[in-house]
């Protein structure tokens, strides 16, 4: 049984249709990157399937369980953690307070402060520093490290290179594939598609709400990306 | 990109726009043409939608010049210059809901266009029927979908007598259906010779109403030409997809 | 040295001012919400207090183990019912509906007990009045000390739960960003109706206090929510200790009002809260726009 799997979800944002009829079946342990223009409905897909946002349509499966009705709160006790689109961290507690905070659901794994640490070594100078006053990748970091102390078995990551220096994304990056390779399954919205290739073992490309494209990481050429990213060689061009 | 022939309706010179110490537009020139269509695309961040505010007025200018009809309009705001004719369109359209269409429009013609009274309301029925919207003037904004709602925005813009039309946004969560109605309201806008200025993330709807395309990334004009050159340069691709593996 | 009396009494009169205005510190920094029943609150307290008294002869401080659960729940209730409908409507509403929270309690109120004013002054015995003598000018009532010492407590308390605790830093990661809180596993309206269940609880303390102090009627609630809003205001929003700073202050501007003329003790607290929100609005703005220097250069 898949891990993951959507069904023709349908979401919204007042009037605008942010996500259309998309259909995703992920397996434990795979790497998934979504990528695609702005727009494209790639983070509120995300958010929907965290439960941050209530589908107008279709169906979300963990373990074969319906979970499309479950508030955010209570798919990180079942296992989905979201680290979302510009860190969010809460500015006023300090890095560890964000930590402790992250691993308040209560599951059980191998994800703890220690752990935590231990992936994150610079994360230790800081303990005791407000969040707001560190650095956007040591943001990064302790947001990411948050999402795991939930210890989730799907870890979805908002587009983690945003704002930062490509040294400071390379060093993530190789954290993300670590994660992945400790079983973790994992789906990352980036916008270097480059960056999410060489990550992932799946990719699917979403144009206006749709996944346009889906194949295997290995499978897959630039120029078919470059097609489904912009959509021009479908439909009439001037 | 000098008009080789063709007035230069607006343009932007050497533009650059700072807040505090981001430096959010580098150094940006390009020129608008007499009806001129032009789209500008680019990742995210790259500075297009505070390029429109700054030709628009709503944002002032750090340092340049944006010119209209060869005079320099930098200090003018953002009225000022829709009474000029620089029109603009917004990404979320906000109309005044408890108002009718026609009612919405006529607010933008008597103050944006100095039409009022009997003038107005004829000038208001001209621009509904350009944008498709006279079957529902009567309905309150609030009621309108998401279609009519951006050609609402349309009517708005277009009631002041633009001879540039800017567009944020515009084709942004319509269905094809939509986004073919939407594409053919605008071009029968450009018909009537508004030049067109439109950022856009979809970029295959953008080419069925552009001759020209201008690519930014991170503040500056990376591209500027036709459509099919533009989303075939290398440094197009990359600036959207990242550098190639 | 009738100015120093002036002083001591009104620190501690500001210890009464942060009690009662703790509650509604915490529910305005971890929901935005002002309770506009909160001094009716307290006083609903103070008219359980005294049933437990007239009925049960139960001593104040000892029906305290009764009043402060009880109000608890009933705060905990009034989130989970009222008030989270209310917040999902807009950020408006809950002053609206706190609003009818307070016309209700004050009219039940007058419905069971009547206008007349009441007091717990009896049931505290010598209590009520006996004092240090420090000079033949500086009076200090036990009271009031024993007032104060509760306030710096329960505000010490709430520090250290909010610092401390895991749902104390849930209820802070929920003041800062209740959707993010949400998505790390935080339910945001159980949290909610935790901050509820203690903000009234405080208010039913501070009520009870206020009956032992002086006197109190169905209609008292508003004069104690007007000092509560002052207090916090006064000391910075979101601020606990702020909170206290606040308190003392206005408890000290009364008694100095006072002191001057007897009728200008309640508009001197509300002149020296004008003043500080003034001062505060120009600095915020001020500071907004790059400092004095700037604001000043842009002038000439």
């Amino acid at each position: 049984m898949s891990l993951l799997k959507v069904e023709r979800l349908d979401v919204r944002h007042g009037l605008l249709q942010a996500v259309r009829a998309v259909d995703l079946e992920l397996q434990e342990g795979e790497t998934l990157a979504l990528v695609g223009a702005n727009g494209a409905g790639k983070t509120t897909l995300l958010r929907a399937i965290a439960g941050a946002h209530r589908p107008a349509a279709g169906r979300v499966l963990l373990d074969g369980a319906d979970v499309t009705t479950a508030p955010a709160y209570r798919r990180v006790r079942l296992g989905i953690s979201l680290v979302p689109e510009g860190r969010r961290l809460f500015p006023g507690l300090t890095v560890e307070e964000n930590l402790l905070v992250g691993g308040r659901s209560g599951r059980k794994g191998p994800w703890n402060l220690d752990a935590v640490y231990g992936l994150f070594p610079a994360l230790r100078e800081l303990t005791r520093r407000r969040a707001r006053v560190i650095s956007g990748g040591e943001q990064q970091m302790c947001a990411i490290g948050r999402a795991l102390m939930a210890n989730p078995r799907l870890l979805l990551l908002d587009e983690v290179s945003l704002g930062l220096a490509p040294v400071v994304v390379q060093a993530l990056y190789e954290t993300i594939a670590s994660v992945g390779r400790q079983g973790t399954t994992v789906v990352l919205v980036e916008q270097d598609v480059a960056r999410a290739l060489g990550t992932a073992t799946r990719v699917a490309c979403m144009l206006e709400g749709r996944i346009v494209l889906e194949r295997d990481a290995a499978a897959v050429s630039r120029d078919q990306i470059v097609d489904a990213y912009f959509g021009l060689r479908r439909g009439a061009a001037a | 990109m000098s008009p080789a022939d063709g007035t230069s309706m607006l343009a932007a010179v050497g533009l650059r726009k700072r807040f505090g110490a981001l430096v959010v537009l580098q150094k940006v020139d390009f020129t608008v043409l007499e009806g001129e269509a032009i789209g500008i695309v680019g990742p995210n961040g790259a500075g297009k939608t505070t390029l429109l505010n700054v030709l628009s007025g709503a944002l002032p200018a750090s340092e340049g010049k944006v010119t209209f009809r060869g005079a320099d309009v930098t200090p003018l705001r953002a009225a000022a210059r829709c009474r000029r004719g620089i029109a603009r369109a917004h990404q979320v359209p906000r109309p005044f809901g408890g108002m009718t269409v026609f009612e919405n429009v006529f607010v933008a013609a008597s103050a944006g266009g100095g039409h009022h009274g009997r003038a107005g309301y004829t000038r208001c029925i001209e621009s509904l029927e350009l944008s498709g919207m006279l079957q529902v003037a009567n309905r309150r904004a609030e009621t309108l979908g998401l279609l009519d709602r951006k050609r609402l925005e349309l009517a708005r813009a277009v009631v002041t007598d633009p001879v540039v039309l800017l567009l944020d946004e515009i084709g942004g969560g319509l269905t094809d259906a939509e986004a073919s109605q939407l594409v053919e309201t605008i071009r029968s806008l450009h018909d009537r010779g508004i030049a067109i200025v439109w950022i856009e993330h979809i970029v295959h709807v953008l080419v069925q109403v552009v001759e020209r395309l201008v690519c930014m990334d991170a503040g500056r004009v990376i591209a500027d030409g036709a459509p099919e050159e533009v989303m075939a340069d290398a440094a197009v691709i990359d600036a959207y997809l990242g550098s190639a593996a | 040295m009738i100015w120093l009396n002036q002083i001591i009494q009104g620190v501690l009169l500001g210890g009464y001012y942060a009690l009662i205005a703790s509650g509604l510190s915490l529910m305005f920094g971890v929901m935005r919400i002002i309770n506009l029943a909160h001094g009716d609150l307290a006083i609903l307290g103070a008219f359980l207090t005294l049933l437990l008294a007239d009925h049960a002869g139960l001593d104040p401080f000892v029906s305290l183990a009764v009043v402060l659960p009880a109000l608890a729940v009933l705060g905990w209730l009034l989130q989970r019912t009222m008030l989270e409908r209310s917040l999902r409507a807009g950020v408006l509403v809950p002053l609206l509906t706190t609003f009818g929270l307070a016309i209700v309690v004050q009219n039940v109120l007058f419905e069971e007990y009547g206008a007349d004013t009441r007091s717990l002054g009896p049931q505290i015995g010598d209590l009520a009045f006996s004092s240090w003598t420090i000079t033949d000018q500086i009076y200090i009532s036990h009271l009031s000390v024993i007032i104060f010492g509760v306030a710096v407590t329960v505000l010490g308390g709430l520090h250290l739960l909010l610092r401390l605790t895991p749902i104390g830093r849930a209820l802070r990661a929920t003041a800062e960003d209740a959707d993010t809180a949400e998505l790390v596993g935080i339910n945001s309206k159980s949290v909610y109706a935790v901050a509820a269940g203690i903000a009234v609880a405080t208010a039913g303390l501070a009520g009870v206090f206020l009956a032992m102090r002086s006197s109190f009627d169905p209609y008292s609630g508003p004069p104690q929510l007007i000092f509560a809003f002052e207090a916090v205001v006064i000391g910075g929003l979101g601020s606990l200790w702020g909170t206290l700073a606040g308190g003392i202050i206005l408890g000290v501007a009364q008694n100095v009002g006072a002191q001057l003329n007897p009728q200008w003790q309640i508009i001197a607290g509300h002149i020296v809260f004008l003043a500080i929100l003034a001062a505060r609005l120009v600095l915020t703005e001020v500071s907004s726009r790059g400092g004095f220097r700037v604001v000043l250069a842009q002038r000439v």
